[in-house]
């Protein structure tokens, strides 16, 4: 099975904080309000709050992308 | 053995500080035409020669070939851009020995069967001279690919690849996000290969001279010569070509006997890092040579710090630089980087607020590796091994004592004003 990870399009990112407050498991906030995310695979029960994360984005700055990626 | 010293020389071989390599008859009269070599020799030569991207990264040039030429209707761009204030040799190689350049271009589109090429500078007087020169050889039939020149203002970042294509697509020369790379998806939409301006000039000679008389200098795994911009404590500042792998106290050497006693070594430019006096003197300018002390040679940028000059006071100003210089598009560069910048102000001024030294560590843990572009990445390298090489420095300075003798600049820093 491929595994997951969540990855940030920094430029598109403007650093709302919704992915921070969905899916606290892999997403923390910096100082400044921009997500710091876990960049380890997802384990299959994370991945539909993972999913929810990415829709939730009003910037589609978050995916969802195979491996592990920075 | 000194008279080979002369003979090392390459790309900036013979009496080129006198300008009459600009002209085409000169060139070829030096050189040889341009040569037939087909497409698929060319790769093949190339692969052989182990040549690397002179910009920066150490890419393998056959690999970015082979990619590109792979897609239907690619663009080339010779990439002249070079966009760190301590780096000169793209200005110099364009400006001396610009027909190097120029044949490299032609080459490479004829490598991958690119039929759209283009010139990449920053915006001076760079650009009337590659023009002037782009329509002599379209006049007299030497470029079979027509060749368009493009510039971009001089700031830190232009010539990083993506915010090449950026602007060759009519946008600002700003990083764009990645996936996909530009040689799947660029110029047009079209793979697009980026190439250093002296990597391409390497090409010019390698297409002439073989991959075997290319590995005749530098080392085994980074064979060839490559260009450097040495500066500070030295008698003759200035750009020099030299084989990869020469000792950097020999590099220093070439540039003139040390002014007076020298400090630590900056290598690799302003994203790149300070190596401690003394043992980085053995330390020989390569990838692999480098590597252990997490340095890598970049675009050839070497200062020697003056034995008297202040690491901390020099590193905070070209952070300082860097911190302006974001392309104020990711959240984490456009506010880490003037954190950052702002904090080592204050180690350098010798300010004894606690905690300074653990912001600063905080700061580039919470940066790194969160940006579309490496600035982040290089900024964070440049400012670890400034706290690594001036521990005994910081030390000082939290006790308010600097122990500078001398706080004349060091590395050369624009004073740009320029927005976002």
């Amino acid at each position: 099975m491929m595994s997951l990870s969540v990855a940030v399009d920094w430029i598109a990112c403007d650093g709302r904080g919704l992915c921070a407050e969905l899916f606290p498991e892999r997403i923390g906030m910096d100082e400044w309000g921009y997500p710091v995310i876990d960049r380890d695979p997802l384990s299959a029960d994370l991945v539909p709050h993972a999913r929810r994360a990415v829709a939730a984005c009003p910037k589609l700055a978050l995916r969802l992308q195979a491996g592990r990626h920075p | 053995m000194t008279a080979s010293l002369v003979l090392q020389e390459r790309l900036l071989a013979a009496d080129i500080g006198s300008g009459r390599f600009r002209d085409l008859g000169v060139h070829v009269g030096l050189h040889g035409p341009l040569p037939t070599t087909g497409a698929s020799t060319l790769i093949t030569q190339v692969q052989a020669s182990g040549l690397t991207g002179r910009g920066g990264a150490a890419f393998p040039m056959a690999r970015k070939l082979t990619a590109v030429a792979a897609g239907a209707a690619p663009v080339v761009v010779a990439n002249g851009a070079e966009g760190e204030p301590a780096s000169s040799k793209d200005r110099i190689l364009l400006s001396y020995a610009p027909h190097l350049v120029l044949d490299g271009l032609q080459l490479a589109c004829r490598a991958t069967g690119a039929s759209v090429a283009y010139v990449y500078v920053h915006e001076g007087p760079l650009v009337a001279q590659m023009q002037a020169l782009v329509t002599v050889r379209a006049s007299t039939g030497v470029d079979a690919v027509p060749v368009t020149v493009a510039s971009a203002p001089a700031r830190f970042l232009s010539g990083q690849d993506s915010a090449v294509v950026a602007r060759l697509n009519g946008g600002p020369a700003l990083p764009t996000a990645v996936p996909p790379p530009v040689y799947l998806r660029g110029v047009g939409r079209r793979p697009t290969l980026v190439q250093n301006v002296e990597t391409l000039a390497h090409l010019a000679l390698l297409a002439r001279h073989g991959a075997s008389w290319f590995r005749s200098q530098g080392t085994d795994s980074e064979p060839g010569t490559m260009l450097c911009t040495v500066g500070g404590a030295v008698g003759a500042p200035g750009v020099l070509e030299v084989p990869i792998g020469l000792v950097l106290g020999e590099v220093i050497e070439r540039a003139g006997a040390p002014a007076a006693g020298v400090g630590a070594l900056l290598v690799g430019g302003y994203h790149g890092a300070w190596l401690p006096p003394g043992g980085a003197l053995d330390l020989p300018l390569s990838v692999e040579g480098l590597r252990p002390l997490g340095a890598t040679p970049g675009a050839g940028v070497v200062i020697a710090l003056p034995a008297g000059a202040c690491g901390l006071v020099e590193t905070a100003r070209a952070v300082s630089y860097l911190a302006e210089q974001s392309a104020r598009q990711c959240g984490p560069c456009l506010n880490g980087l003037p954190a950052m910048a702002q904090t080592l102000s204050r180690l350098a001024g010798r300010d004894r607020s606690r905690g300074l030294e653990e912001r600063l560590a905080a700061l580039t843990a919470t940066v790194e590796r969160r940006g579309a572009c490496h600035h982040p990445d290089g900024t964070v390298r440049l400012v670890r091994s400034a706290l690594r090489v001036f521990a005994g420095e910081v030390a000082a300075h939290r006790g308010g004592v600097c122990t500078a003798t001398d706080l004349r600049p060091v590395l050369p820093v624009p004073t740009s004003r320029v927005g976002a």
